[in-house]
């Protein structure tokens, strides 16, 4: 029998489904939100109105969405995955002709009262879809070429069209967490292998011979990569954000300056202290406590995450959570990485902490998912 | 697609050893980002929590209160004013013309000033206070503080800035202060931090500037903080400097402000002296200049018009000018020639009316000559050809080495701009000054106060004093900084013996009251204040052949008119000097000055009409009734510093 079909029988109904929420992600999420209020609180310089009640209130809105998510069943999902990809991959070729831009590069369309980002949706799509391929491709067929091609291209599509925002944060996350799924699908090690050794030759190659007569860019395009990979060297310039984050992330010490005593957030010295930056302020308020205290609860709800998706049997629901706990992972990697000065500044907010309304709403319809999974697993 | 339980089961296992393997490598990576967190914020906090106060914590000076200056008395002579200024900050006025047009309405504010104010509030940052207009009267500034409400970003605001309540009487003595320069900068080894403020105002001439250590004070400091584009955000803290030393002068403003009247427009120096302690009581240059108008920044027109006046009022007189002494100079002649044995006290010389040496007649003042003279006749009459001869026997070595004993020739140091040395001139002195040899016509010349001899007020001032006191009197001008007493320098007698100090004094007591004295008009009468004094007129073109009566010459030919004096006689407590500019006879134009600054001195009044000769003094009362003396104000006791 199907392995569904015998699932059916044993998932929770009705009513029955609210004691099978897995309850302490949600009770992680919404500390980490919580958080994420007081840190918009105090950087607004103690005002409710200007980014704490609209972020409070879309996280009520999202952590709605959420459960309407999570009770409904997961073969429903399974089912709704490829037309959701194709949508949200309509509505990015959409956006790439008839968009709005703005905010730089990120580009939307309004519907209405709603407003779109479908690099967003993208992000669990993409997710969904790679998880309903594998779902449906006999587990001996994934590390054979043709098999592996098609999710890469599934991959790629929506990769160069949100690169072409541009918006390069986006589509390094996409392309990262669709390489997560294709990894725990089982999709063999020599891939991945190989394709670390491409990038990493290409890297190689790219400095090695710069400065030869044989270099592969100019040399304008090689200082760009310089202040790219090392910001220090332009302290007044591309540099000033990250030394600015790092002052206030250091000057903080074991226990912090105290709630809202972040001199370098209430002064201004901080850039976006409210999106891409928050976590600095976090950290010169309360300290490494505080900022480890966060790092732990964010490295909890993954943990939960992969518990919840090594509990489970069902292929897809397994690389769907997987996928979701990935694309959090890769945020906060990044994110933090950025603020540390131990990656370069690319624009990627901290989930569920960053001021931003498409990101977060989107994040808790992906947690959505993963409760979903969880309800419904077989038992 | 149907699978088995049995294939549904190996794959979940193959996805779960996955997810184990991806869950260990973000473990690893959270473990990295923790042990990076650490290192930031606590193995190099200090470094950091450093960099943020350097961030945030600006520190601003606070300027010192100028130290005022008194005279001997406490009288104020420089003080600090309150001044009332407006500010615009555009930030908060919004639109700044519309502000300023409204503010027009209720203070006088020229359409330059506001032209003025709008291009540098455009010209910087937004939150920075632009200044509207300076010295309001309290009248404008409380008007503005009463409007306030309507006038969004403007503030009226408090300084403080130098004001000289006796205007001309101090200009030369006390100076004035003024912003600082480039120049004044480049002229110090480590500046003081409290020269960058803005607007700050130092010394540059007198008191004012070589005072200046004690009058400045120290700055204080006040920390505060300020947010990324520079705007100041709260205090954090401070610390009070200390205000400037208050200085206490020799001078006696009542004093000083008589002799200025008295001198009128006359191109004049006059220095008085305590002969005991060196105290200046009264050094007046005229004309001269309102200090005030340097420190508020002086008019094109005002400047120019102070350089075109041929009677230099910038110029002080009393120590940069130097002039011939003339027959002032005979009593160091007299001296040399006593000390050297070469004339007795009572011995006599024969004047025909000229001196011949080497076949060049040297003319005596009086044509017929005057006879056989003794020393104090000489003195009395002064009579050149006694000197001429007398001179000739000493030498000019011992001559200005005498003159030097009594202060000629020698920069004497007192906190005053430009002090001129003059010149006592010796041999040597031309042989490096001109390369040439010393003839003995400079000699006969440098007899009488003429050929190089050059002096200032104040030098003959110091002779005068040390010829009353027999003691090397040296000038002083601070009697005390902050509640110190200055200490009065040693005064030790002189190396001349009182025999000889004698002959000279009585010289000048026959001046002014021998029957054939060259000054006997300009005598005291009053038995408790004797007065002694030497009358010189001192050429300043030769005549030649041609004009030598003074009143057909133009001004800047005429014979400067000298006069040096103390009294009372036996025992002396004031000297005086009086320079008159091209004012013609001595005995005419600088002797009744000298006599009625003596007077003043000693009666701490207006001269009683008493003092002066019967026939004088109804002309002395209309003098003085006529002179428009200044009210000056008693020291208030413990006035506030403001």
């Amino acid at each position: 029998m199907s392995f569904l079909e015998y699932r059916i029988k044993t998932a929770p109904t009705g009513l029955r489904k609210v004691l099978f929420v897995n309850w302490p992600l949600v009770l992680l999420i919404t500390a980490v939100a919580s958080v994420g209020f007081l840190m918009l609180y105090s950087v607004a310089g103690g005002e409710m109105s200007r980014w704490a009640e609209p972020q409070m209130k879309r996280f009520g809105v999202g952590l709605g969405l959420m459960f309407i998510v999570a009770f409904t069943p997961i073969w429903f999902w399974r089912n709704m995955s490829v037309l959701a990809y194709l949508v949200a991959f309509a509505l990015l070729l959409v956006v790439e002709f008839f968009g709005r831009v703005g905010m730089g590069a990120q580009r939307w369309i309004e519907l209405g009262p709603i407003i779109l980002q479908p690099s967003e949706m993208m992000k669990f799509t993409l997710v969904m879809m790679l998880a309903a391929y594998y779902d449906w491709l006999d587990p001996k067929k994934v590390s054979h070429p043709f098999w592996v091609l098609v999710p890469v291209l599934l991959i790629v599509a929506p990769t160069v069209l949100v690169l072409l925002q541009p918006n390069l944060g986006t589509s390094i996350m996409l392309l990262a967490v669709g390489a997560a799924v294709m990894f725990c699908a089982g999709v063999s090690w020599w891939y991945f292998g190989a394709v670390a050794g491409v990038v990493g030759g290409a890297i190689w190659g790219v400095f090695h011979f710069r400065g030869t007569p044989w270099q592969f860019l100019h040399d304008y395009q090689y200082r760009r990569i310089d202040t790219f990979i090392d910001p220090s060297a332009d302290p007044l310039g591309a540099g000033y954000n990250i030394i600015q984050a790092q002052i206030a992330l250091g000057s903080g010490g074991w226990g912090g300056k105290g709630f809202m005593q972040g001199t370098q957030s209430r002064l201004n010295f901080l850039p976006e202290k409210h999106t891409d930056f928050i976590f600095t302020t976090l950290a010169e308020e309360f300290g490494y406590i505080g900022a480890f205290s966060l790092l732990m609860l964010y490295a909890a709800i993954i943990a939960f995450c992969v518990i919840s998706a090594m509990q489970n049997r069902d292929r897809y629901s397994q690389l769907l959570i997987l996928g979701v706990a990935a694309n959090l992972f890769f945020y906060i990697a990044v994110n933090l990485s950025m603020v540390m000065g131990m990656a370069p500044v690319v624009g990627v907010p901290l989930p569920l902490l960053s001021y931003g309304g498409s990101a977060m709403l989107v994040l808790l319809v992906g947690f959505g998912l993963v409760q979903s999974a969880h309800v419904h697993r077989a038992r | 697609m149907r699978r088995t339980v049995k294939d549904t089961e190996e794959s979940a296992r193959k996805v779960r050893r996955r997810a184990f393997l991806m869950g260990s490598a973000m473990g690893a990576f959270v473990a990295v980002l923790g042990a990076r967190m650490r290192f930031l914020s606590v193995e190099q906090a200090d470094e950091f929590r450093l960099l943020a106060e350097e961030n945030r914590v600006n520190i601003r000076l606070i300027p010192p209160n100028r130290g005022q200056i008194h005279d001997r008395n406490g009288k104020l002579i420089a003080g600090n004013e309150q001044n009332y200024r407006v500010v615009i900050t555009r930030e908060e006025a919004g639109d700044v013309e519309h502000v300023l047009r409204r503010l027009a309405a209720i203070v006088p504010l020229s359409e330059d000033e506001i032209a003025r104010t709008l291009r540098e509030s455009e010209r910087r940052s937004s939150f920075v206070p632009i200044i509207v207009a300076d010295r309001l009267s309290w009248t404008d500034f409380s008007k503005i503080a009463l409007n306030a409400p309507s006038l969004p970003g403007v503030t009226p605001e408090v300084g403080l800035s130098r004001i000289y309540p006796l205007d001309t009487d101090f200009a030369h003595v006390v100076g004035y202060v003024g912003p600082v320069s480039e120049k004044d900068l480049a002229g110090m080894e480590s500046p003081d931090p409290v020269l960058q403020i803005p607007k700050f105002q130092i010394g540059k001439i007198g008191v004012e500037r070589w005072r200046e250590d004690a009058l400045r004070g120290r700055a204080g400091q006040k920390r505060i903080e300020v947010n990324h584009v520079g705007r100041v955000m709260r205090e954090l803290g401070r610390i009070e400097g200390d205000p400037g030393d208050d200085l206490r002068l020799t001078i006696d403003a009542e004093i000083q402000n008589f002799t200025q009247v008295r001198l009128g427009e006359e191109s004049a120096a006059v220095v008085a002296m305590d002969v005991e302690t060196g105290d200046l009581l009264s050094i007046v240059s005229s004309p001269s200049f309102d200090p005030n108008l340097f420190v508020r920044g002086i008019s094109q027109k005002d400047y120019s018009s102070l350089m075109e006046n041929d009677h230099r009022p910038l110029a002080d007189k009393t120590v940069q000018g130097v002039y011939p002494p003339g027959s002032t100079f005979k009593m160091v002649t007299a001296l040399a020639a006593l000390e050297a044995g070469v004339v007795g006290t009572g011995s006599g010389v024969y004047c025909p009316g000229y001196y011949e040496l080497g076949g060049r007649r040297f003319a005596c003042w009086k044509r017929g000559g005057h006879g056989t003279l003794s020393l104090n006749e000489a003195l009395a009459q002064s009579c050149d050809v006694y000197f001429y001869e007398t001179a000739v026997k000493v030498g000019i070595d011992k001559i200005a080495e005498m003159g030097r004993k009594l202060g000629l020739g020698i920069k004497h140091d007192l906190p005053m701009s430009a002090i001129a040395a003059g010149v006592m001139p010796d041999k040597a002195w031309k042989m490096e000054s001109y390369g040439q040899e010393w003839r003995i016509g400079d000699t006969v010349n440098a007899s009488i106060g003429q050929g190089y001899v050059l002096t200032s007020p104040l030098q003959l001032a110091v002779m005068t004093a040390r010829l009353a006191s027999g003691r090397s009197v040296v000038p002083r001008l601070v009697r005390g900084v902050g509640t110190d007493d200055m200490p009065i320098p040693e005064a030790p007698p002189l190396d001349i013996p009182a025999e000889y100090l004698n002959a000279a004094r009585k010289g000048m007591y026959e001046v002014m009251n021998g029957a054939r004295g060259t000054a006997k008009s300009s005598r005291i009468v009053d038995p408790t204040m004797v007065m002694a004094g030497k009358t010189g007129t001192a050429q300043v073109h030769s005549y030649g052949t041609g004009e030598r009566d003074n009143k057909l010459l133009p001004w800047h030919l005429r014979d400067h008119a000298l006069f040096v004096c103390y009294a009372p006689y036996d025992k002396p407590k004031v000297a005086v000097s009086v320079v008159v500019e091209h004012g013609g006879g001595g005995s005419a134009v600088a002797a009744p000055i000298g006599r009625d600054v003596l007077l003043r001195c000693l009666t701490g009044g207006i001269p009683p009409l008493a003092a002066y000769p019967e026939a004088q003094r109804a002309r002395i009362e209309t003098q003085f009734k006529e002179m428009k003396l200044r009210d000056i104000a008693d020291p208030v006791p413990g006035r506030s510093r403001a």
